[in-house]
C-alpha cells in the first residue's frame, strides 16, 4: 500500500515573539484530504501554527511545507493552495456578500469562465444562495458572517482549507451545518480547524492535535488518544437482581475490575459501572460471562467512551506537570513512521 | 498588473462606502470654492499680476493638508483594525500590488477633487457673461501648470499619506501623522528659506531650493517645466511607496 499523500509537514516549527515562545519545536504531518481539528487552550499557539501555514507570519525556525512546497520559499504560490478563515472572521462591513465574493474570486486568480459557477457553489454550499446573496456583510447575523468566510474560504476550491475557530459563537443549528459543510468537504480538500468546542472536533475531525504552551502534546485519532490518556474499559451494566448477588457476579470476572454500584436501583435495575485499566478488554466476551451467571438478570450492557474533554484536560495538565524534554512523541509521529 | 487593477478598482469603490471620503470631498470643495471666491475679490479689487489659476492653485496646501489625511487615513489603518488584512493578504496578491492599489485609489479620488474645481472658472465664466474675461480665467498656461504641478506633487503627497496609515492601526493616528508630515514637506521647508540661512554651510541653499515646493508651484505656473521637480515627487513616491511594502510586510 502506497504511504498516505502528505499535504503539510511542520517540523521543528518554533516562533518566538521578542522572548515568548508562541510555537515551540512543532512538528506535524497531515495527510492529503484529512480534516484536522487543532485544540488547545487560550495561548496554546493555534493561531499562530495556522497563520504560519498560510505564510503571512514567518517562522523564527524549522521547515514547514504546504502542498510540497517549502513555505518560506514559495508564500505566493501557496496562497493559491490555500483557503483561510482567520479568527473572528474580519469582513468588510459595508460590501453586499455576492460582491464580496466577487472581488475574492477576482484576486484569487479564478478564471473568468469559471467565477460564477464557483461563486454560486460555494454559495450553495454555505447556503447563502438564497436570503444572504444580496445582504450588506454588516447586517448579516454571526451565522452568516462565519458562512460567508467560509465561502470564501472554499472559493478557489483550495487544496487546504484553514478555518480558525469557524464555529465560534454559532447556535446549534448553525454548528450542524457547519458539520455538514465539513463533512461536504471531506476527501474534496485537506481541512484543518481549531475549535474550543470538544464534541465537534470529535465529530467531524479524522485526526486530533492537541496543542499546550505552543508545544504538541498530543496527536491521533480519538480511539488513540483515548488508549493513550484514558486507557482502561468502561462499561455501564442495567442489572436486576439482589445487589449481594450483582456484586458476586460482577467479581468473578476478575481482580482486574473496579465495580461501582449505584446504592439505589432504577426501576428496580441497578446501575453498575464496570472499570478495568488496562487497554483491549473484550465486551463481547464480559456481556457474555455475565449472561451465563443465573442470578443476574441484564437490562442493558453498554461501552462508556471517555469523552474528547477528558482526553483534552488529561494532555494539557500532563504537558504543565512534566518538563518539555519530557514530552511523549505524540501518537501520529509514530504512525506515520510506521506507515 | 492584472491584480494591481482589480485591487485599485476594489479600493476605489471601497473609499465612496468611507464617510471620511465624502466629508473630505465636500469640506475641500467649500474650501477651494471659498478660495475661488477670494481671488476672484482680490483681482477684481485691484490690478493684479498674476491670473486667477495661478493665485487660486497658490494656496494648494491648504486643500492638500485637508484631503491627504482624510482620503488615506483609512487604507491601511482601518483594514489592520478590523483585520481584513490578513484576509486580503493570504490571497495570492503581494504586499506591493496592495500598497500600490491603495496608492492608485487614493490619488485617483485626490486628481477627482482637483479636477472638479475646473467648474469653478466655468461657474465664473457663466455667471459673469463677460467673454473678454474668459482668457484670463482660463489661462491655459497657467491652469496646465497648475494642473501639471498638482499631479506631480500629488503622487508624494498621497504616497505619504499612505505610507503613514501603513504604520497603524489608529485612523486618528494616522491622519495627524500624514498632516504633520505634509505641513513639515511644505511649510517646514519654506519657512526655513524665509529664515534666510544661506549664509550657514550646515543647510545649503541649493538642498533647501531642491525640496522648496513653493518654488517647484512657481515654477510650474509659470509654465516653466523643469525635470528636477518631477525627479524629486516621483523618487519620492517610489520610496516612500516601498517603505509602506516594508512596513506591511514587517508588521506580518
Amino acid at each position: 500500500m502506497n504511504p498516505p499523500e502528505l499535504s503539510i509537514v511542520a517540523k521543528s516549527l518554533t516562533k518566538r515573539y521578542g522572548r515568548n515562545e508562541a510555537v515551540r519545536n512543532l512538528s506535524f504531518t497531515i495527510n492529503r484530504g484529512e480534516i484536522v481539528g487543532f485544540l488547545g487552550p487560550n495561548g496554546a499557539g493555534k493561531s499562530t501554527t495556522l497563520r504560519m501555514l498560510t505564510g503571512i507570519l514567518s517562522a523564527t525556525s524549522g521547515y514547514l511545507s504546504v502542498c510540497g512546497k517549502a513555505v518560506p520559499l514559495h508564500a505566493h504560490s501557496i496562497r493559491r493552495e490555500i483557503g483561510y478563515m482567520p479568527e473572528n472572521n474580519p469582513l468588510p462591513e459595508e460590501m453586499r456578500v455576492i460582491e464580496y465574493l466577487r472581488f475574492r474570486a477576482q484576486i484569487k486568480e479564478i478564471p473568468f469562465r469559471e467565477r460564477r459557477s464557483r461563486i454560486e457553489h460555494a454559495m450553495e454550499v454555505c447556503e447563502l444562495h438564497r436570503k444572504a446573496r444580496r445582504k450588506i456583510i454588516g447586517t448579516l447575523s454571526k451565522g452568516f458572517r462565519q458562512r460567508v468566510g467560509i465561502a470564501d474560504a472554499i472559493l478557489a476550491g483550495p487544496s487546504v482549507t484553514i478555518l480558525d475557530e469557524p464555529t465560534i459563537g454559532l447556535d446549534p443549528h448553525q454548528i450542524i451545518a457547519i458539520r455538514r459543510l465539513l463533512d461536504n468537504l471531506r476527501g474534496e480538500t485537506t481541512v484543518i480547524f481549531s475549535s474550543h468546542i470538544l464534541s465537534e472536533v470529535e465529530i467531524s475531525c479524522d485526526r486530533v492535535l492537541i496543542l499546550n504552551q505552543g508545544q504538541l502534546v498530543a496527536s491521533g485519532t480519538s480511539d488513540e488518544l483515548r488508549k493513550e490518556f484514558v486507557p482502561g474499559s468502561h462499561y455501564q451494566i442495567e442489572a436486576a437482581g439482589k445487589p449481594a448477588d450483582i456484586y458476586a457476579a460482577l467479581s468473578s470476572l476478575g481482580d482486574e475490575w473496579t465495580i461501582d454500584m449505584e446504592p439505589l436501583p432504577r426501576d428496580g435495575f441497578h446501575v453498575c459501572n464496570l472499570l478495568n485499566e488496562a487497554n483491549g478488554t473484550d465486551g463481547e466476551k464480559v456481556l457474555n460471562d455475565l449472561i451465563q451467571s443465573r442470578n443476574l438478570r441484564i437490562r442493558s450492557f453498554h461501552p462508556i467512551q471517555p469523552k474528547l474533554e477528558d482526553i483534552f484536560l488529561k494532555a494539557t495538565r500532563r504537558s504543565w506537570e512534566l518538563p518539555s524534554d519530557d514530552f511523549p512523541e505524540p501518537l501520529r509521529e509514530k504512525s506515520s513512521e510506521e506507515s | 498588473m492584472n491584480q494591481i487593477f482589480r485591487l485599485t478598482r476594489h479600493e476605489f469603490r471601497s473609499l465612496f462606502y468611507a464617510p471620511s471620503t465624502y466629508i473630505a470631498m465636500v469640506l475641500s470643495l467649500a474650501m477651494m470654492g471659498f478660495f475661488y471666491y477670494m481671488t476672484l475679490i482680490t483681482i477684481s479689487a485691484e490690478e493684479q499680476d498674476q491670473v486667477p489659476p495661478t493665485l487660486f492653485f497658490s494656496l494648494f496646501w491648504i486643500p492638500v493638508l485637508l484631503i491627504v489625511p482624510m482620503l488615506t487615513m483609512r487604507s491601511f489603518a482601518e483594514e489592520r483594525r478590523l483585520g481584513t488584512i490578513e484576509t486580503l493578504l493570504t490571497a495570492p496578491v503581494h504586499s506591493f500590488q496592495v500598497v500600490t492599489a491603495k496608492f492608485l485609489a487614493a490619488y485617483l479620488f485626490y486628481m477627482l477633487v482637483w479636477a472638479l474645481c475646473i467648474s469653478f472658472p466655468i461657474i465664473t465664466a457663466y455667471v459673469l457673461k463677460q467673454p473678454e474675461f474668459n482668457t484670463r480665467l482660463f489661462h491655459s498656461g497657467a491652469t496646465i501648470g497648475g494642473y501639471l504641478f498638482i499631479a506631480t506633487s500629488g503622487c508624494l503627497f498621497v504616497s505619504i499619506g499612505i505610507f503613514t496609515s501603513s504604520l497603524t492601526r489608529s485612523q486618528l493616528v494616522a491622519g495627524m501623522l500624514s498632516f504633520s508630515i505634509l505641513f513639515m514637506i511644505i511649510v517646514g521647508v519654506a519657512a526655513i528659506h524665509m529664515l534666510n540661512l544661506e549664509d550657514n554651510p550646515a543647510v545649503p541653499s541649493t538642498l533647501i531650493d531642491y525640496f522648496q515646493v513653493f518654488s517647484h508651484f512657481n515654477d510650474f505656473s509659470r509654465g516653466l517645466i523643469d525635470t528636477r521637480p518631477f525627479a524629486y515627487y516621483l523618487s519620492g513616491t517610489v520610496a516612500v511607496l516601498g517603505f509602506s511594502v516594508l512596513v506591511l510586510d514587517s508588521k506580518n
